[in-house]
């Protein structure tokens, strides 16, 4: 059982861990470059950390149920803010890399093409979250700050569907994060159905 | 020394070897090679090559090639869509070695006089190579510009002389799927085939490569043999052909089959026609930072706008 002395401990090995994706795109580019198309890549990296840190959050209370750990819910948040931070980045590389400020072509995307409505929206809906992340905000809201974190659900399926529909025909690897998400939801809904049973 | 003569580019229907004489000469060699167990390749395929990092000699440079800067030979031959080859753009080179090159043949069949099971060099020794410097635009929005040897396809197809009922040219890659890692899935619909109306099979334009950059083309760039049709969408310029088919129809199309919205039978480089996912008014020169404005017809429109008068393009996208 972890005690929120070691919690201490571990909150600032875990920050560094969430940027070791980051380190790892930086060293790439020092040391072999990004190939031939160096913007794709930056896009589908971060884009790929985003949505793998964003999952992580909602495994957070299946494994609290399983597990009896029910300290590491203090870093869910860690994870959440993180998550957040990739999705920036994400969107950055994506704003100045790949369109350059060009917003008559990103309105474009963001209201024409599916994949990047769904992808931003879960930017959108994300930023409350951010906001209210605080100890102060949590007390503030208290139970409409669950009710409002709910929206993490529809952020991760938005953010699958995102995935989903931009690739081309080998929907393999979308499919991985759907399951994933799948089952996470799933428990839930087990717990859900049983204790209403 | 075909291709190295400098007379040998008017070749007239009559100069076919005949079929009988054709399929002959072939068991010789079959024999021959396995009597003497010495490997037929690549002095017999290819008699102007040199050796082991094979260069064409004598290529002729051609007024259709633009000016504009080439994209490096690394990126060219490392950052390709092949999907027979894996679905990453780095796999095609990767998984290169999984693609039998060597013998190759090509089935020519359909609506035309001279079918049959041709060599790959009785298919283009008679022609003189060429250096075509092309831009090539892919339809996910990058673009690369390429110098490709090859011939132009309108002189080899008419040597099969195809019937007045041959409307369209249907091609197809190798299916091979033991040995290609990508077939081993069905992504696309194996073989991946592609399709042209007549017209613009025989625009000169419009050429089969078997090299880039003076050398051999890589595997992974879809050797020995491959369409160039450079104001289409890269992916109508099939890889690896191994069958030429005259039809009086319009043919299926792999990428059409998987998504009939997106990408249609035409695929003529348009700006004004967006992918449903994405804009094709602008694109990503590989090795560039911004993006540039995609032009009509990929810059070829005075040469092969008047294919498509009269046409909507956007109805035939």
């Amino acid at each position: 059982m972890l005690t929120s002395q070691s919690g201490k401990k571990i909150k600032p090995v875990l920050f560094i861990l969430l940027l070791v994706p980051l380190a790892m795109l930086a060293y790439r580019f020092y040391s072999e470059g990004f190939g031939a198309n160096p913007i794709e890549t930056v896009n589908r990296y971060t884009g790929d950390w985003a949505l793998r840190i964003l999952l992580s959050t909602l495994a957070f209370s299946p494994l609290i149920r399983i597990t009896r750990w029910h300290n590491i819910i203090q870093y869910r948040r860690m994870f959440g803010l993180f998550a957040f931070f990739y999705v920036c980045v994400h969107l950055s590389s994506y704003i100045v890399l790949d369109q350059f400020f060009d917003f008559s072509e990103i309105i474009d995307d963001v209201f024409k093409r599916p994949f990047i409505t769904a992808g931003f929206s879960a930017f959108i809906l994300l930023i409350p979250l951010a906001v209210t992340s605080t100890n102060k905000m949590v007390e503030r809201l208290q139970y409409r700050w669950i009710q409002l974190h709910r929206l993490v659900y529809v952020i991760a399926m938005l953010a699958v569907l995102h995935f989903w529909w931009m690739v081309k025909v080998d929907t393999r690897e979308p499919m991985i994060y759907a399951i994933i998400l799948a089952v996470l939801l799933g428990f839930r809904l087990f717990f859900y159905i049983k204790r209403k049973v | 020394m075909l291709l190295n003569t400098s007379k040998q580019t008017d070749l007239k229907e009559s100069d076919i070897t005949d079929q009988a004489i054709y399929r002959d000469r072939r068991k010789f060699l079959q024999k021959s090679a396995s009597l003497t167990a010495v490997s037929m390749a690549p002095s017999f395929l290819w008699p102007t090559i040199v050796s082991a990092d094979i260069s064409f000699e004598n290529i002729i440079k051609s007024d259709f090639s633009t000016k504009d800067e080439l994209t490096p030979i690394d990126a060219v031959a490392g950052y390709n869509n092949f999907y027979e080859l894996g679905l990453d753009k780095g796999d095609p080179k990767r998984n290169a070695h999984h693609l039998k090159v060597k013998p190759w043949n090509v089935l020519v069949s359909g609506e035309c006089e001279e079918t049959g099971e041709y060599a790959l060099e009785d298919f283009i020794s008679p022609a003189k190579l060429e250096e075509r410097i092309y831009r090539l635009r892919c339809v996910e929005a990058w673009s690369m510009v390429v110098p490709w040897v090859g011939v132009e396809l309108g002189p080899i197809l008419k040597r099969f002389k195809p019937t007045s009922k041959a409307k369209y040219v249907e091609f197809k890659t190798i299916l091979d799927p033991e040995n290609l890692p990508g077939q081993k899935r069905q992504v696309l619909e194996w073989p991946y085939r592609e399709g042209l109306r007549i017209d613009e099979a025989m625009h000169p334009l419009t050429i089969l490569a078997v090299g880039l950059y003076g050398k051999e083309l890589p595997n992974q760039n879809g050797a020995p043999l491959r369409l160039v049709v450079p104001w289409k969408y890269g992916f109508k310029s099939i890889k690896s052909i191994v069958s030429i088919n005259f039809l009086e129809e319009q043919p299926p199309t792999s990428w059409n089959i998987a998504g009939p919205r997106e990408y249609g039978f035409y695929s003529n480089v348009n700006p004004d026609v967006d992918h449903p996912r994405w804009s094709q008014k602008r694109e990503r020169r590989i090795g560039e930072f911004l993006k540039r404005e995609t032009l009509p017809f990929n810059g070829y429109a005075d040469e092969v706008a008047s294919l498509y008068s009269g046409m909507d393009l956007k109805e035939n996208f």
